[in-house]
């Protein structure tokens, strides 16, 4: 297979593993706490490289998960005992974190592979040959294994989960009511999220996980008013940013990531713009027609 | 009372809409001098939209409201709005004077630093509403009904002939609410307007002179006595009124492929 | 003189407070501008619940510096300046037209300007360092920051921007506090709400766009957020809490100066950001009213004083069943009474001991002492004029009662009590038929 179907493949990986715990954080309007657990979660994965002195996925994992949930215990905690308001909560916590996360990294700048800028926008151009060893067999680039394992456990999150994230994300009050523990589901989504994220880092680094999260979920959110259709555009956006976003930077010799992320937004642009459901164009024809009488409208 | 004088607030044909649904639509109205003005309906009615509309806090999708003759637009310091209390964060760093004093900041000049006479109003405002002593204290602080008059001094201390208040009585004690209907009382005497969003129908007719009956259209407006009717309470919270709610359900569903 | 010569050199952790290098002096003067200067605008985007604002504008200024290179081929810090101002503005006005006008939340707007212009401004920033420019080398350090890489024209640039923004927010303060505290009054009272929050906005990018060279992008956020979130723990004055904020901000700036002075490879932004959040965690523990240990200590008294009080009450009616105020009390008689654990009891009763309240006799009983019995009158005295006023006047009926004025006796003033005996018309005798023990100044307590 030739490096740019790797490449895009691993991208389209990555996107579709994010849109679907993105769509999630868009409808609880938690999109910012996306963006804090891709930040927060460096210093964990730094840690896990010390300890395990290798890349082995199953140390980062744990480590992110571990910082993931972190994360979102300090905020609620900054909350709810430091009486501080949520988005400072927020905004204290993952910078933090972030901060320790890169001055580890600087300090341990030989013994750990990772370098500061590779963590903000990654390396997915090299990711094709970074294969995994079986036994000495090639199997094909880790990224793959990875993101598609990851990719994969959270379809089924969504798919087992798919009523319990859609009332909770709706309506949180009628899901107590009904029994269902809110505080379990808001944790499990924090903790895919994380794993998430740190299965995209090393593909397209910290921020343009952030991008992947919502742009195509948000560029979802204006075609439909279904949960599942959502879902699964905003997967299709996200292998069309990758897509596209391969295509850009092999047009300017420019980091892929970056061109990925800028193909998301563009996509979004052109929803805003035009969706027939929610989009500004056709708004502002309808608004341009006279507001119907109430008595007038009665069937 | 005098026929030529233009009236405080003039009302024509006023219709605002929130993606494409009608929240308010072709309210006409003349709020007089020297009264008491409740106006009333049930929730989603559109009151506290008709204030905003008059202060030109949200865009109307037609129709003009003119105070004391002149566009609202031109004469904004001449109207004094008490916001519901949910609407600004208790938690602010702030003190009771502080608050009231802001009621000043149309007087001043952009820049400008408040002068001993606007301190001396602002004081005078609390004092009004029985606040004076708790002049210097955070805002966060006073109890509910604290808070209320607080809101309410800051609005004397416009100094204006003009108020419009949203629902002040809500969630305050007895004794705020008799003075603010002290208060209020007071206010009419010196000629002023004053229209309130009221949510308790039962004291409407001890506490206000006219009585403005709201449910996206104007259902009545008059003295409270001929106004305040069973009939005309009847079509203002009435089943009638499902039809207008429904329909306007319909007609956002269906956004704007509903016309053909 | 120069005798002492190269030998007696101050190590570098000491060095630095000689302040002699003028590089040292450079680089600290911009990061305590930078501090100050974000500190002061960051309080009012926190009190308007904008404080990841400033983390999406940071991301969003990325591209416009980038493009600032490619347009003029220098790193002139003016131009980079202009640029990220430039950049940063847009990416506002992406941020309000995208929450004003589709469906998309103000919340997730922030997220996907901060990614897709980060994004944008990598794809620029990897573009121009593949073109092979060598004057681009040094760019990247927009991203962590480097505050060592700053030079004379940087802080001096830094120092007329952070002069300005000062100025700004000194004239403007009771309009940027208006509008803060309720942007509907201040545009029903006629005052141009939409360009003061518009000059708030661009305020913020300055701040933004001054302290890029020394944090970086990434974690300019954290300085526009944590010295202002950290003020508030200290003062309800909003003036205050603005020149705490700043000066929260500079001492971090200093910090974080300091420690990159002795690790050279350290880059200073996040050193910065661990000493801005050290700062808030000493203020979110320590802050006097507001902090998490005083409001510990303040319920633990509150509660301490409650039990104490509930016991000298327990010893009085004790008391009126023994027939003498002073009679002695068992533990284990207290504890039927009144459901406590052991523990709690004997510290209870250590602490009225010590206060002269309570003597312990030799066969391990408490009685009252003299000062005991007046106090136990107090509180019974308040426990049932409460109880009364809750039968007469609420209506509740008696059975009900005496958990309710638990909780309520323990904070009744003379004033409230003034008031209530007035209401109960100086009664005797409580819903259970017990005396009221007279009041104060009503002659001598009966033992």
């Amino acid at each position: 297979m030739s490096n740019a179907a790797w490449v895009i493949l691993i991208g389209s990986l990555a996107s579709a593993a994010c849109a679907l715990v993105g769509c999630f954080l868009v409808l609880r309007k938690q999109a910012m706490m996306g963006d804090a657990i891709s930040h927060a979660v460096l210093p964990g994965i730094v840690i896990a490289f010390l300890i395990a002195e290798s890349r082995a996925p199953a140390p980062m994992l744990i480590g992110a998960g571990a910082l993931g949930l972190l994360t979102a215990f300090t905020t609620e905690a900054l909350e709810r005992y430091g009486r501080l308001q949520p988005d400072a909560s927020i905004g204290v916590t993952f910078t933090w974190l972030f901060a320790v996360g890169v001055i580890l990294v600087s300090a341990f700048a030989g013994h750990v592979d990772l370098d500061a800028e590779c963590v903000l926008y990654g390396e997915i151009a090299s990711a094709p040959w970074d294969v995994w060893l079986w036994g000495g067999a090639d199997m094909g680039p880790r990224a793959v294994w990875i993101l598609g394992t990851i990719t994969a456990a959270n379809l089924v999150f969504v798919l087992l989960g798919y009523k319990q994230l859609k009332i909770t994300s709706f309506d949180p009050a009628m899901a107590a009511a009904l029994g269902i523990n809110v505080t379990l589901w808001h944790y499990l989504l924090m903790a895919f999220v994380s794993f998430t994220t740190v299965g995209a880092f090393e593909s397209v680094g910290a921020i343009l996980v952030v991008a992947m999260l919502i742009v195509p979920a948000n560029t979802a959110y204006l075609l439909t008013d279904r949960l599942s259709r959502m879902l699964a555009l905003a997967v299709a956006m996200g292998i069309a940013s990758a897509a596209g976003g391969y295509g850009l930077a092999a047009l300017l010799d420019a980091s892929i990531a970056g061109a990925m992320a800028v193909v998301s937004g563009a996509l979004f642009v052109v929803a805003a713009l035009f969706s027939p459901t929610h989009g500004v164009i056709f708004g502002y024809f309808a608004r341009r027609h006279a507001l119907v009488a109430p008595d007038e409208a009665a069937p | 009372m005098d026929d030529t004088r233009p009236a405080p607030i003039e009302v024509h044909d006023l219709t605002v809409a929130y993606r494409h649904r009608p929240v308010l639509w072709d309210v006409d109205v003349t709020f007089p001098e020297g009264n008491l003005i409740a106006v009333c309906g049930p929730n989603g009615a559109g009151k506290s939209t008709l204030i905003k509309a008059i202060l030109g806090l949200v865009p109307l999708a037609s129709g003009r409201v003119s105070i004391f003759g002149k566009p609202a637009g031109e004469v904004r310091k001449l109207v004094a709005y008490v916001p519901q209390r949910e609407s600004v964060d208790w938690d602010f760093p702030t003190t009771a004077l502080d608050v009231v004093l802001m009621g000043r900041y149309g007087h001043i000049p952009l820049f400008g630093r408040p002068r001993a006479r606007d301190w001396e109003i602002a004081r005078h405002s609390l004092d009004k509403v029985g606040m004076l002593e708790f002049a210097d204290r955070q805002i966060s602080q006073l109890s509910g009904g604290q808070q209320q008059r607080v809101f309410l001094a800051r609005a004397l201390a416009q100094q204006t002939r003009v108020y419009l208040m949203d629902e002040p009585f809500a969630g305050v004690d007895a004794a705020t609410e008799k003075a603010i209907v002290a208060l209020l009382r007071d206010l009419r005497e010196q000629g002023c307007t004053v229209a309130v969003v009221h949510h308790d129908l039962q004291s409407v007719p001890e506490y206000f002179d006219s009585v403005m009956l709201l449910n996206l259209r104007m259902v009545a407006f008059g003295p409270v006595e001929s106004t305040f009717t069973t009939e005309n309470l009847n079509k203002t919270y009435g089943g009638r009124l499902n039809l207008l709610t429904e329909v306007g359900e319909k007609l956002r569903r269906r956004q704007w492929s509903a016309r053909r | 003189m120069n005798g002492a010569g190269a030998a007696a050199a101050l190590p570098p952790w000491l060095d630095f407070f000689t302040f002699r290098e003028p590089n040292v002096r450079l680089i600290l003067a911009g990061c305590v501008l930078l501090g100050v200067s974000a500190g002061a605008i960051g309080c009012f985007a926190l009190l308007r619940k904008r404080a990841l604002l400033g983390d999406a504008l940071a991301h969003a200024a990325l591209p416009g510096v980038c493009a600032a290179f490619m347009l003029t081929g220098t790193k002139d810090p003016v131009i980079i300046l202009a640029g990220a101002v430039a950049s940063c503005w847009t990416g506002a006005i992406a941020i309000d037209l995208i929450s004003r006008y589709t469906r998309v939340k103000e919340e997730s707007a922030l997220g996907m300007v901060l990614s897709v212009f980060f994004g944008a401004g990598i794809l620029l920033l990897t573009y121009i360092q593949h073109s092979g420019n060598a004057a681009q080398a040094g760019l990247d350090k927009f991203l962590f920051g480097q505050a060592s890489a700053m030079l004379d024209r940087d802080v001096g640039t830094l120092a007329i921007a952070a002069a300005l923004m000062l100025a700004a927010v000194a004239l403007a303060y009771k309009e940027f506090k208006v509008v803060s505290f309720d942007p509907q009054f201040a545009r029903s009272i006629g005052l141009p709400t939409r360009s003061i929050e518009t000059a708030l906005a661009t305020l913020t990018v300055l701040a933004v766009a001054i302290g890029l060279q020394a944090v970086g992008v990434v974690l300019m956020a954290a300085m526009l957020v944590t010295p202002a979130a950290s003020a508030r723990y200290w003062t309800d004055h909003l003036g205050r809490m603005v020149l705490l904020s700043g000066a929260f901000g500079a001492l971090s700036g200093a910090i974080g100066t300091y420690v990159s002075y002795l690790g050279p490879r350290m880059p200073t932004g996040p050193w910065m950001v661990v000493a801005a959040t050290l700062v808030f965690t000493a203020s979110l523990l320590f802050a006097p009213g507001r902090g998490l240990v005083a409001r510990v200590l303040l319920m633990r008294r509150l509660r301490r004083k409650t039990a104490e009080e509930n016991i000298l009450r327990t010893l009085y009616l004790n008391g009126e069943r023994a027939g003498a105020m002073d009679a002695p009390c068992s533990m284990t008689r207290l504890m039927q009474y009144r459901a406590m654990n052991a523990w709690a009891l004997e510290r209870t009763l250590a602490r009225l001991k010590g206060r002269g309240l309570v003597r312990e006799g030799e066969d391990g009983t408490f009685a009252l002492t003299g000062a005991g019995v007046e106090r136990g009158a107090r509180l019974t005295r308040l426990h049932r004029l409460w109880e009364l006023y809750l039968t007469r006047k609420l209506e509740i009926a008696p059975d009900h009662v005496h958990d309710d004025a638990e909780e309520i006796e323990h904070i009744i003033t003379p004033e409230l009590e003034a008031r209530l005996v007035a209401a109960l018309n100086d009664p005797a005798e409580d819903p259970h038929a017990q005396r009221i023990p007279p009041g104060p100044g009503a002659g001598n307590v009966v033992v």
